[in-house]
């Protein structure tokens, strides 16, 4: 019963808790077990290089990223580049995330807006960023301009369709009672509609920003001679492959922290609506 | 706030882009911008047609949907299996959820330099990143499926008396098939979208995304734009089919209730 229920759909169900100790064991034991597949891939992957199995050019090992992770970091050359997406970013994401909120506001309050502009929102949105890229490139040239017009076009899409959707399911209980204090329409978007849409608008900005962030690594490989992509774009030409794994990290490690980030004040967000209604 | 009649087929929505057509088809007529540089609609009209005619758009067509159903296949299958053994076995799950979790947070792109050093810049390597973006959405789903399976109905098959392999086919597979027609339709759209990324950036071979890369160089904005238009139609197409497959499949689901 005990080693086969490993492989057991009805063992994933919290249907019988675990006699407490039991418990505490199997949880410390979670956390380890998570971690025994990465050592171990790291330990056979540095031993793999050490002794020759495959060569340090394709698969660099573990320790040599470490070293080239220190060096970049002492340098200050990763900050630097860091610094520069992440500028992008934010420049774009401003740009994209304001159109995206107003874009969403007007659709959101006003179905004739909506009829006007849904479907070519809908019609636009359906070319994925990628697909604009070199239509964007011939318009704009390949300079700042692109990266953050791209960026702002993957920004704009969640927020837009967020907002707009948050508006659309707040309760109309909540606009009755607007109506009845006859709210201006001032007083009833700061004090009904955003405040109920906020949750909604906030998921927006989380998932906006990841494909913003996405879209800035994508532009940067295509077209960039600075920023993060562009240390992948120059390890891979160099075939510096722990350069590129390095950018990689640092790549899944800022998209990690913006969402968990954005996470942890969307709840707290949630937390305050809870308290005001 | 006007509540539009909703009898009439609804027209308002065309009023914009047909606005923006005939501005752009002024812009250029009235050469108020170097109709060396942007095209004329007439003019990606003609590039298309010339395509079509000459079968060139076909060829690439057939290219791209070639490595993308390829990918796709590989990635789903892979993702399946992936999913599926990490929804079953608690085991599995502790020791390469985790991993499997992190690896998720790299940007797909960012993958392609690595990619393109284990696999070259030819077919290879292009239909690994496609089958790469598969696997994620794939994976994810069906393990989120299986795990949401609902315990009454495990109960129910406990006192049924039934076996590991009718419980995963009569129960666990049927209430995870709705999660892993979501994974598998996602994983429709991420491998277009991967398609036309690795036909930008390994080596140059017929495809649709190709066309556009060689346009820009070229500086042929028309076939640039009847590209996108191409990738628009096609991106489209294979989300209502994924759709309509979808519903197919989960039919069954309403008819019982």
């Amino acid at each position: 019963m005990s080693t086969l229920q490993a492989s057991d759909p009805f063992r994933t169900l919290p249907a019988r808790p675990w006699p407490t100790f039991a418990r505490i064991l199997r949880r410390a034991g979670a956390g380890g077990a998570g971690l025994l597949l990465p050592v171990l891939l790291l330990v056979v992957w540095q031993v793999a290089v050490e002794r020759h199995w495959v060569s340090a050019q394709i698969l660099p090992p573990p320790s040599r990223v470490l070293e080239t992770f220190g060096e970049l970091w002492a340098s200050g050359d990763l900050w630097f580049q860091l610094s520069i997406s992440l500028q992008r970013v934010l420049v774009g994401s401003a740009i994209g995330g304001a159109l995206g909120l107003l874009l969403g506001l007007a659709m959101g309050l006003s179905r004739r807006v909506e009829a006007y502009l849904l479907p070519l929102f809908q019609a636009i949105s359906q070319v994925p960023v990628l697909g604009w890229i070199p239509l964007l490139m011939m318009l704009v040239g390949i300079d700042e301009t692109l990266k953050y017009l791209v960026i702002a076009k993957a920004v704009l899409v969640p927020l837009t369709i967020n907002t707009f959707s948050g508006i659309r399911n707040i309760p109309p209980s909540y606009l009755e009672v607007a109506r009845v204090y006859r709210f201006g329409l001032l007083l009833r978007l700061r004090r009904v509609i955003l405040p109920a849409a906020l949750p909604s608008i906030f998921t927006g900005v989380r998932f906006a920003l990841t494909k913003g962030w996405i879209a800035l690594v994508t532009v940067e490989l295509l077209a960039s001679s600075e920023g993060i992509g562009y240390l992948m774009v120059d390890g891979r030409q160099m075939f510096q492959l722990d350069l590129v794994i390095v950018a990689m990290l640092v790549i899944g490690l800022v998209g990690l922290v913006l969402d968990q980030g954005l996470a942890l004040i969307e709840t707290r967000l949630r937390r305050w609506q809870r308290q005001a209604f | 706030m006007s509540e539009a009649t909703r009898k009439r087929p609804d027209l308002r929505g065309w009023v914009v882009p047909a606005a923006l057509l005939a501005l752009w088809w002024l812009a250029t007529a009235q050469e108020w911008v170097d109709t060396r540089l942007v095209a004329s609609p007439a003019a990606v009209l003609e590039a298309a047609w010339q395509a079509a005619v000459s079968g060139e758009l076909w060829r690439g067509l057939a290219a791209s949907l070639g490595r993308n159903l390829s990918g796709f296949a590989l990635g789903s299958l892979a993702g399946l299996a992936f999913g599926g053994l990490l929804g079953l076995s608690r085991l599995a799950e502790r020791l390469v959820g985790p991993t499997f979790h992190a690896l998720k947070q790299i940007a797909l792109f960012a993958w392609i330099p690595l990619l393109s050093a284990w696999f070259g810049f030819g077919e290879p390597a292009k239909v690994a990143f496609i089958a790469l973006a598969v696997f994620y959405p794939v994976a994810l789903n069906s393990f989120e499926g299986i795990r949401s399976t609902r315990r009454e109905l495990l109960e129910v098959a406990r006192v049924l008396g039934l076996t590991p392999t009718q419980r995963l086919l009569r129960l666990v597979l049927p209430s995870a098939a709705p999660a892993i027609f979501t994974g598998l339709h996602l994983g429709l759209i991420y491998a277009w979208l991967a398609t036309l990324g690795a036909e930008y950036f390994f080596s140059a071979a017929p495809g649709i995304g190709n066309t556009m890369i060689d346009g820009r160089e070229h500086f042929e904005m028309d076939q640039v734009i009847y590209g996108l238009l191409v990738v628009g139609a096609v991106g489209l197409v294979l989300n209502r089919l994924a759709a309509w497959i979808e519903a197919r499949a989960l039919a069954w689901r309403d008819g019982g209730r």
